[in-house]
């Protein structure tokens, strides 16, 4: 029984695969009880943490924050405890109460994951200093890292190359602009606790200077409460290349090769490789020991990446910075070295020597990871929420590997990060990983919410990427073929109508075999279905003619109608289509009444909305027919700010409320003259898609 | 071998009922020879008439023709059909009723379908008649037919507790034929009537109003238990514009006088708004599901509904046509009839060697158990008395029953009467009467005189009653009536002391003739509702499992028997 429509819990049962972990003997001196850890994090890091302590025979205690209640994370561990409300600040990021957590549970160490309060050097005073292990470097390596002007500082003190820049703590606009003229444009100004991208602006020139240092401290200011900003070389076309690292607590220290990152978004990764292609032996080795060098010069203790921006060009490299945890795209490395990173986290946690020396560790093959975001590639990557549909994943095979925190109906929340899920493959060689990570990628079929999944695709499937021309503005300089806007084919369209009427009589034709076979006496008016579906905010007028059990004739926007010869698979979901002898298979899911997908195996997969108009939701009103009007929010999201009162007067084009929305301002603005009736909501609040924000009344037009 | 009782007027049948020591029923075996040159002939004659028979009802399945079908789309309207299918479950079966309405019943028009669509299909799984006028058809009038049409269809609703569904778009009643439509027990007013009391007995009524509800027709609307108009399109009052204004001077728009705002917001003569066609349809669909009725449907999931496996015939179904041909007078053995309409062409023949020119027993029709009534020649006392029997052990078990028609009548003449025919027949006629078990009836043959009667005719009430297109309905046979006729004259002219002339006494036959033949026609028959449709030979097993699902809706009531003349 090895249906393909096996909607399972996602991320147990993956992580088996990387085996072969060499026990190595235990030379510790300092071993110190370790019997149940909690996991301070959520989503994907959690489950994968998890999986790997209940390995090791480790009991986990999961935290999580109300609208977690239900959620996978909470699910794998043994135990879970409640953080409150949703917003980070009020759970995730709550120390005390994380530590109290703990503390509560008889947990022994906590685990931060990443992101969240992994690289807080704060957080791992407060665990350390209430007895507890920090499964993660020392406070000390944390800050001095975490301070890229410090960290730079150390760096080239120790050796290591550094990109030139400034650093320094005077942030008076004048000297900043000085600074940056100095190493000359283009620059780079990164807020100096900043990370992931937020905080950061590339400025080309002398004259946007100020605007997008105000920017970037804003977002700083933001996101971590500190605006100080630094100023580096930009360096056109880089490659981003990080090391993995990892210590122990007696100064042994050892590289686990390199990883590519340079594929990236919005300034985060979306696809990540290793090793790093046409990275030479001997590069590959400077990388390592330049990577273990910046490490030992903080006196480095576990699991640790060191950034370097490298140059394809010349093979030179610089020290970018260290991020002082697991990161997001550790499988990868996983997968060429045959290690359980989180494993060697624990043990090294608990005091013992790193399980292998550099000697042991081995590089093997190659292995992608594609990260799977609910966003729209087609609308500047813009970040999605909401439910997920169904899930339907690649059958169970060797070298696959799926990180995933989230199930079948779960909510990807604007509260947290977007990501779904993380596919990873493994192969001998890259050409041959890449291959199983866009037939993988083809088969990964998720429907309910706008996925980068078929961008993965096309950049998986780029000539450019093959070749291994990787860099950080890759998606940039290739956008014109990354972001084929072509018209979706009709026959897909057509199929997709097919499946949603077929899938629609499957109930009637399980009640009775003669209930939904669409008989028609003399066949003078065969079976017959309209649809409107809604593909990239495009509409296609669909009508569905059903003439024999597998006869179907279809429709698109008043084309001729054209045959389609398709069976329907109710186990599957599966619409197999034939067209003169050739049967291809098509993966069809409904998430919900209004939300359809469908999947090729070799063109991707595309979303569908079918068009219920607003009005057509509700039972037919007058208000409905009349129009009332307002404002709505364009996603879920808190409301930032409010700019006008009631009884106020709006000309066209006037902003009324600011919302953020992932992480993003959204300003909603007025469309006619109106005036303000009523304002429906307060700063703070939380709104849902659609929801009215203000309502109206219209002084454009007569009432009708 | 049953054969060997068989008379020697019909052919003799020499295949053989498979008996198996088991508790399924035994199968029919076939003696049909395909490549015989009369299965040969016949296959190309009743296939013939069908083919014609299709050709004319995808016309009429046209509605009003282009011009008026454009008419009404550039209104934003879909056409009648599009609309039910719109109103159905994707892939929902449709069992349209009597589309050979009216047709060439009026002289110097066209009525397609008598300008109403009716039928049984699904919604969210529920059985519901459908009525829907075509407002393509003569502004969706009311002829006599599109009347006796609407009534048919709310009568099989009450018999089987369907949910009634009206779109309407109709001008009300067709005013040169006013006299033909309003007065009368079974004339527009009965429709009303009908409303009332099957929304007392628990059937909803459900009404779509999509165009003008004028006069008598704003009482669909008003009479349903709930109701959806289309706005700026629905428009109900007893009386339009022209005649407010031609009695009380007052000028006013359609729209204001009776539009789906006022009515909505206004009134509360609608209860729902629609913006289009397509809405009010999905609003319908949603007044439904809100009905509290549980989904009926059989298979192996629905245990309780079901009487054992499903199972396709063992025969080919279009044998059909090879078998039974055009030519009445061409006797067939209607076992072969029944082994392609029953599952798996069982059949547990009950009292096979008694009065066997009717033939009787137990099959499964899709998984439900049905006892069937066939003819197989002419009706002698025996089996009058067998098929009598076996009517009352139907409806005492709760068995529907089917009843295949191919009838020349009873028997006649001296012995015939002596035997008490007349009296046996008598019994047949009281057991089809009081049977309340469903009925459904098939004209696969002669439908004639007091056999019609005896084999459960439209006076009877069967659930349902479908025609071949080979079938023939009348009192006596054409060349019998004119050879009863052309004696009658004869002996007149005898009694004058005259002599009939061979010319004189053809003219006479030939006028009858023609005009029994005309009037026998199933043509003649479903365009004035003495029957629910001419049906494809190949479909009668489909039709029948459809009729059998909607008439599950209904309880089967109690039968009580009358006084059986002994």
């Amino acid at each position: 029984m090895n249906s393909s429509l096996f909607l399972r819990p996602t991320c147990l049962n993956r992580l088996n695969r990387v085996r072969n972990y060499p026990t190595s003997v235990n030379r510790s001196t300092h071993h110190p009880e370790l019997s149940k850890i909690l996991i301070a994090n959520r989503g994907e890091i959690s489950c994968r943490i998890a999986r790997t302590a209940k390995r090791m025979g480790l009991l986990t205690t999961a935290v999580y924050s109300n609208m977690d209640r239900d959620s996978m994370h909470v699910y794998l561990a043994d135990e879970a405890i409640n953080l409150g409300n949703s917003p980070s600040a009020d759970s995730y990021l709550n120390k005390t109460k994380l530590i109290e957590a703990a503390k509560r549970c008889g947990a022994q160490a906590i685990h931060p994951g990443y992101g969240f309060l992994s690289e807080n050097h704060e957080f791992a005073d407060m665990v350390n200093s209430s007895g507890l292990i920090f499964i993660g470097p020392p406070a000390s390596a944390i800050r001095d890292m975490g301070i890229k002007s410090i960290a730079k500082h150390i760096m080239s003190h120790a050796g290591v190359p550094v990109v030139p820049g400034y650093h320094g703590e005077d942030q008076s606009d004048e000297l900043l602009m000085a600074e940056a003229e100095k190493i000359g444009f283009p620059i780079m100004i990164k807020a100096i606790k900043g990370g992931g991208g937020k905080g950061m602006r590339i400025c080309l020139s002398k004259e946007d200077f100020l605007t997008q240092l105000e920017s970037a401290r804003r977002e700083s200011l933001k996101s971590f409460g500190d605006q100080s900003v630094l100023i580096e070389k930009y360096v056109a076309n880089p490659r981003h290349v990080e090391v993995q690292v990892f210590a122990d607590q007696y100064g042994n220290c050892v590289y686990l090769f390199e990883r590519d990152c340079s594929v990236q978004r919005r300034h985060q990764k979306i696809i990540e490789e290793a090793p790093g292609p046409g990275i030479s032996n001997e590069t590959r080795m400077e990388l390592g020991k330049a990577a273990v060098l910046a490490a030992q010069a903080v006196n480095y203790v576990g699991a640790g990446t060191v950034e370097f921006i490298y140059d394809p060009k010349d093979g030179k490299f610089y020290f970018m910075e260290m991020n002082t945890r697991i990161q997001v795209e550790h499988p990868v490395t996983e997968m060429i070295t045959r290690v359980d990173l989180v494993e060697w986290q624990i043990r090294v946690a608990r005091g013992e020597v790193l399980p292998k020396t550099q000697d042991e560790i081995k590089l093997y093959g190659h292995s992608l990871e594609a990260r799977i975001y609910a966003e729209d590639p087609d609308n500047n990557f813009m970040p999605g929420a909401g439910k997920l549909g169904k899930i339907l994943l690649p059958e169970d095979e060797e070298n696959v590997r799926i990180e995933m925190g989230v199930r079948s109906g779960d909510e990807v929340s604007v509260h947290y990060d977007p990501m779904i899920a993380k596919l990873v493959v493994w192969a001998p060689d890259r050409s041959s990983a890449l291959t199983k990570l866009r037939s993988s990628l083809s088969k990964f079929n998720l429907s309910g919410l706008k996925t980068n999944i078929n961008f993965l695709h096309r950049l998986a499937s780029h000539p450019e990427f093959a070749k291994g021309n990787v860099h950080t503005d890759f998606i940039k300089d290739f956008e014109n073929t990354l972001f084929t806007k072509t018209e979706i084919p009709a026959d897909i369209v057509g199929i997709t109508a097919v499946a949603l009427f077929a899938s629609k009589s499957q109930d009637e034709l399980k009640a009775s075999p003669i209930a939904a076979d669409a008989f028609r006496l003399h066949k003078t008016m065969p079976s017959q279905k309209s649809f409107t579906l809604l593909y990239n905010d495009k509409k296609y007028n669909s009508i569905i003619k059903k003439l024999g059990p597998e006869e179907y004739s279809v429709s698109i926007n008043g084309s001729s109608f054209w045959p389609v010869k398709a069976k329907f698979d109710p186990n599957t979901h599966q619409l197999i289509v034939e067209d003169d002898g050739l049967s291809k298979k098509y993966q069809f899911l409904q998430s919900n009444d209004s939300q359809i997908a469908l999947f090729t195996s070799d063109q991707g997969g595309y979303n569908f909305e079918i068009e219920t108009k607003a009005h057509y939701r509700s039972i037919g009103s007058a208000d409905a027919a009349d129009g009332a009007s307002g404002l709505t929010a364009p996603m879920p999201g808190v409301i930032e700010k409010i700019l006008v009162s009631e009884g106020d007067t709006v000309e066209p084009g006037t902003p009324l409320v600011v919302m953020m929305a992932m992480k993003m301002e959204h300003v909603i603005k007025a469309s006619v003259k109106s005036k303000i009736e009523k304002i429906l909501f307060k700063p703070g609040d939380n709104v849902q898609k659609g929801a009215r924000l203000v309502q109206l009344k219209s002084l454009d037009q007569q009432e009708n | 071998m049953l054969s060997q009782v068989g008379s020697k007027l019909f052919w003799r049948w020499t295949g053989r009922v498979r008996f198996i020591h088991t508790d399924n029923l035994p199968i029919i075996e076939t003696a049909v020879d395909r490549s015989s040159d009369l299965f040969k002939e016949n296959y190309e004659q009743l296939n013939g008439a069908t083919t014609r028979l299709k050709q004319l009802l995808q016309k009429i399945s046209q509605g009003g023709g282009e011009k008026a079908s454009t008419r009404h789309t550039s209104k934003g309207k879909l056409l009648v059909r599009d609309r039910i299918n719109e109103l159905l479950d994707p892939g929902s079966p449709f069992l349209e009723l009597s589309p050979l309405a009216a047709y060439q019943v009026y002289p110097d028009e066209e009525v397609p379908s008598a300008g109403i669509v009716t039928g049984i299909g699904k919604i969210n799984g529920i059985d519901c008649m459908i009525t829907a006028n075509d407002a393509t058809v003569k502004a969706g009038t009311y002829y006599p037919e599109t009347v006796k049409k609407h009534l048919r269809a709310q009568q099989i609703a009450l018999e089987n507790k369907l949910t009634c569904i009206y779109l309407v778009d109709s001008g009300g009643a067709n005013l040169p034929h006013q006299a033909e439509i309003f007065p009368d027990v079974n004339h527009f007013g009965r429709i009303f009537y009908n409303q009332a009391n099957m929304s007392a007995l628990g059937i909803p009524q459900i009404a779509v109003v999509m165009g003008s509800c004028t006069a008598g027709g704003a009482y669909v609307p008003a009479m349903s238990d709930e109701n959806i108009i289309v706005h700026k399109q629905g428009t109900i009052f007893l009386a339009g514009p022209p005649l407010v204004k031609a009695a009380l001077g007052e000028e006013i728009s359609a729209e204001d006088l009776g539009g789906a705002s006022l009515h909505c917001k206004v009134s509360g003569v609608t209860d729902y708004l629609a913006q289009d066609d397509r809405h009010a349809l999905q609003l319908a669909r949603k007044v439904v599901s809100n009905l509290n009725i549980k989904k009926k449907g059989w298979s192996s999931n629905y245990d309780e509904d079901i009487d054992g496996p499903i199972e396709e015939p063992l025969y080919p179904l279009d044998d059909l046509y090879g078998i039974v041909g055009e030519n009445l007078k061409r006797p067939f053995e209607v076992r072969e009839v029944i082994a392609r309409i029953v599952d798996g062409s069982r059949f547990d023949e009950f009292k096979a060697l008694y009065g066997d020119s009717l033939v009787t027993g137990f099959g499964r029709i899709y998984g439900k158990k049905i006892g069937i009534v066939a003819n197989n020649g002419v009706l002698f006392s025996q089996s009058a008395l067998k098929g009598a029997h076996f009517i009352q052990l139907c409806s005492k078990r709760g068995i529907p029953l089917l009843f295949l028609q191919n009838i020349t009548g009873f028997m006649v003449g001296r012995e015939a009467e002596s035997g008490g025919i007349a009296k046996d027949g008598a019994k047949l006629v009281t057991a089809v009467s009081c049977a309340k078990v469903p009925k459904f009836t098939v004209l696969i043959g002669g439908s004639y005189g007091a056999g019609n009667y005896g084999m459960c005719g439209r006076a009877y009430s069967p659930r349902f009653l479908f025609t071949w297109p080979n079938s023939r309905i009348s009192v006596m046979g054409g060349e019998q009536a004119a050879n009863v006729l052309a004696t009658i004259a004869a002996d007149q002219k005898r009694r004058e002391g005259k002599e009939l002339t061979p010319e004189k006494e053809k003219a006479i036959k030939d006028v009858i003739l023609s005009k029994f033949e005309s009037e026998g026609s199933p043509y003649y028959s479903s365009a004035r509702l003495w029957d629910d449709g001419v049906i494809d030979p190949v479909d009668t097993r489909r039709v029948l499992g459809l009729c059998l699902q909607a008439a599950s809706n209904a309880p089967i009531e109690k039968t009580d028997f009358g006084i059986f003349r002994m």
